[in-house]
């Protein structure tokens, strides 16, 4: 049927309705698979690279997968049900197991502090930066497009990078860490902040421009109030995060729990391993639930991605 | 400010504060609260400054050392004893790694998102307990599991494929269970009522529904792993952060600046990349 259509499309047998539909369905289905071909090609040869390039070979994950077996065996405490609530002293009770907690918790209070510390210093920072970088509100286009480049650094940059930098320049401890996180933060939170302010009701600020307001008056009281709400959720969100980071950014020597469990996973200590990442882990989750609860409070459940 | 106001008599505007108390007048209640949670930020930040020792010396001191930093960050010297094939190599380690971590995780996935949906498994007990373990792999931070990995398989690239993968293995299980449970009932019952099999049900029932959801999915995963990719190597898990930090800890700091650039441009094209193809293979979608 094809040559004869090819030739002479307008007359002939395949010139019917239904000839020119399953022609036209044919040249579809034709490209599709050749898309489809074309994409599979580019996925197999990623992914044969990518293989390649990890030496993530079946011989070297059989000869990995009992050592992993093994590492997450020893990390787990030694419980027996008899001792379980005996001193620090028996061998198998969990005050033996978290015989370290009063420095863990020590620790932890740091962390949480750094976390929350370097959420505010980052907040008072992204606010600051986030009037001049909304495409709406920047009073000129030279200032909109060095505050955007400066947010886009400072959040592009991971944090562990900062830290390292900062850990050379003021010292190992928590300042280094608190000085990364706040960085990222303002420069993450910078970004969310000035795409609340475009989504902004202009009409308070014209008001406020026609009674003879400068610049700062139409952010004071045009903008603020009707931003505030979604910037204090967003801040939450943040801190939420950094916790996270605190938590990990002291293996670069930045102060916060996650020095003692960089020390304790090099040293081998195999219980107190498991014993600080159950305890991280714990502490992830209750200022999530918490941060959750007070968040949908000052927003709707839907609006936060 | 403006003159109408001015003109105003002072019995004028007391008149008009006791017509509209609510508007005009100041809610002493409010302004205590406002003051005492200013007074509780201040005393917190006065505390956090005391207890991290945050001196001025300290502060203005480490900006001086890295003043010095920046400035030979910015001036690149003996750029061609640098050893450009380790850096690139190093980068082209933390793709492989983000992109096979990503997608073993998401043949994990595929099937513990299945097993984790209250729709497919019904099972109270086995829901909360897949739904826990997975809140586990979440919740312990890739790095966490790069520095274990490292431990257990040795220094290099496969620890950082691990660490993804599992850590991943807990995100998408959990977004992909999701996915499964907002499925449309009407094919699934359309597929079941030609009395097709199970697999089939599967194969023509929710798949077609969840498919893109997952794809779309897995590439904003990859996307971040790419970042977070970046810095495993500062625990030894391969990729350009091992570059990176054995550059930074000897003070090569020119080096260190080029590969800061670098790994924010790769960023940037993977980034840009993988919008493009979400947009196009799979139709815009709300993540």
């Amino acid at each position: 049927m094809s040559s004869q259509t090819l030739a002479d499309p307008d007359h002939g047998p395949g010139t019917s309705p239904v000839d020119r539909f399953e022609r036209h369905r044919a040249e579809q289905h034709r490209e599709r698979q050749a898309k489809t071909a074309l994409y599979g090609a580019l996925f197999l040869a990623a992914l044969a690279g990518s293989i390649y390039i990890s030496h993530f070979y079946p011989t070297k994950l059989a000869a990995g997968a009992p050592k992993i077996g093994d590492y997450l065996y020893d990390i787990l405490p030694v419980l027996s049900a008899e001792h379980l609530f005996a001193g620090t002293k028996t061998e198998g009770s969990l005050a033996y197991w978290y015989f370290n907690m009063p420095k863990y918790l020590q620790l932890l209070l740091e962390t949480v502090n750094m976390a929350l510390f370097s959420t505010v210093i980052g907040t008072v920072g992204g606010f600051l930066m986030c009037f001049a970088a909304s495409r709406n509100l920047a009073p000129n286009g030279w200032l909109y497009f060095v505050f955007r480049r400066v947010m886009e650094f400072c959040r592009s940059v991971p944090e562990v990078i900062f830290a390292i930098l900062f850990v050379w320049a003021v010292g190992i401890g928590p300042l280094a860490g608190i000085l990364a996180i706040s960085i990222h933060s303002a420069g993450a939170l910078g970004k969310l902040f000035s795409e609340v302010n475009e989504n902004v009701d202009h009409k308070p600020m014209e008001g406020i421009r026609a009674a003879g307001g400068t610049w700062f008056d139409e952010i004071r009281f045009g903008v603020v109030p009707q931003v505030l709400p979604n910037f204090t959720s967003y801040a939450l969100l943040r801190f939420e995060i950094n916790i996270r980071a605190s938590s990990i950014i002291g293996f670069v020597g930045a102060g916060g729990i996650g020095q003692e469990l960089y020390y304790v996973i090099n040293f081998n200590f195999y219980e107190e391993v498991s014993a600080l990442v159950l305890l991280i882990v714990a502490t992830v989750t209750c200022v999530d639930l918490l941060s959750a609860r007070v968040r949908h409070r000052f927003i709707g459940k839907e609006q936060l991605a | 400010m403006s003159s109408s106001v001015a003109t105003m008599t002072a019995g004028e505007i007391a008149a008009l504060q006791a017509r509209f108390p609510e508007a005009l007048s100041t809610d002493r209640r409010r302004l205590w609260i406002h003051r005492t949670v200013a007074a509780g930020v201040v005393a917190y930040l006065g505390f956090c400054v005391w207890v991290f020792d945050i001196t001025f010396d300290r502060l203005f001191g480490g900006l001086g050392k890295m003043w010095i930093v920046v400035r030979s960050m910015l001036i690149w010297k003996d750029m061609a004893t640098w050893d450009y094939l380790g850096i690139f190599q190093g980068l082209a380690e933390t793709l492989g790694m983000a992109f096979l971590g990503t997608f073993v995780a998401s043949l994990f996935a595929v099937v513990i998102g299945f097993a984790a949906a209250r729709n497919v498994l019904p099972n109270r007990i086995v829901h909360h307990s897949i739904r826990r373990f997975l809140d586990l792999l979440r919740g312990v931070d890739t790095l966490i599991w790069a520095l274990v990995f490292v431990r257990a398989v040795g220094l290099g690239p496969l620890a950082g494929v691990l660490s993804i993968m599992v850590s991943d293995t807990g995100t998408l299980s959990k977004l992909y269970s999701e996915a499964v449970e907002n499925v449309d009932r009407k094919p699934i019952e359309g597929v079941r009522s030609t009395g097709a099999g199970n697999l089939k049900i599967y194969r023509f029932g929710y798949l077609p529904q969840v498919l893109p959801v997952f794809l779309s999915t897995s590439l904003y995963w990859f996307e971040s792993n790419t970042r977070s990719a970046t810095i495993l190597g500062i625990v030894g898990a391969g990729g350009i952060g091992m570059q990176l930090s054995e550059r930074m800890k000897v003070q090569y700091w020119d080096q260190s600046c080029f590969i800061i650039v670098l790994i924010l441009l790769t960023v940037a094209i993977i980034d840009t990349g993988s919008k493009w193809i979400r947009m196009n293979l799979i139709g815009k979608r709300e993540l």
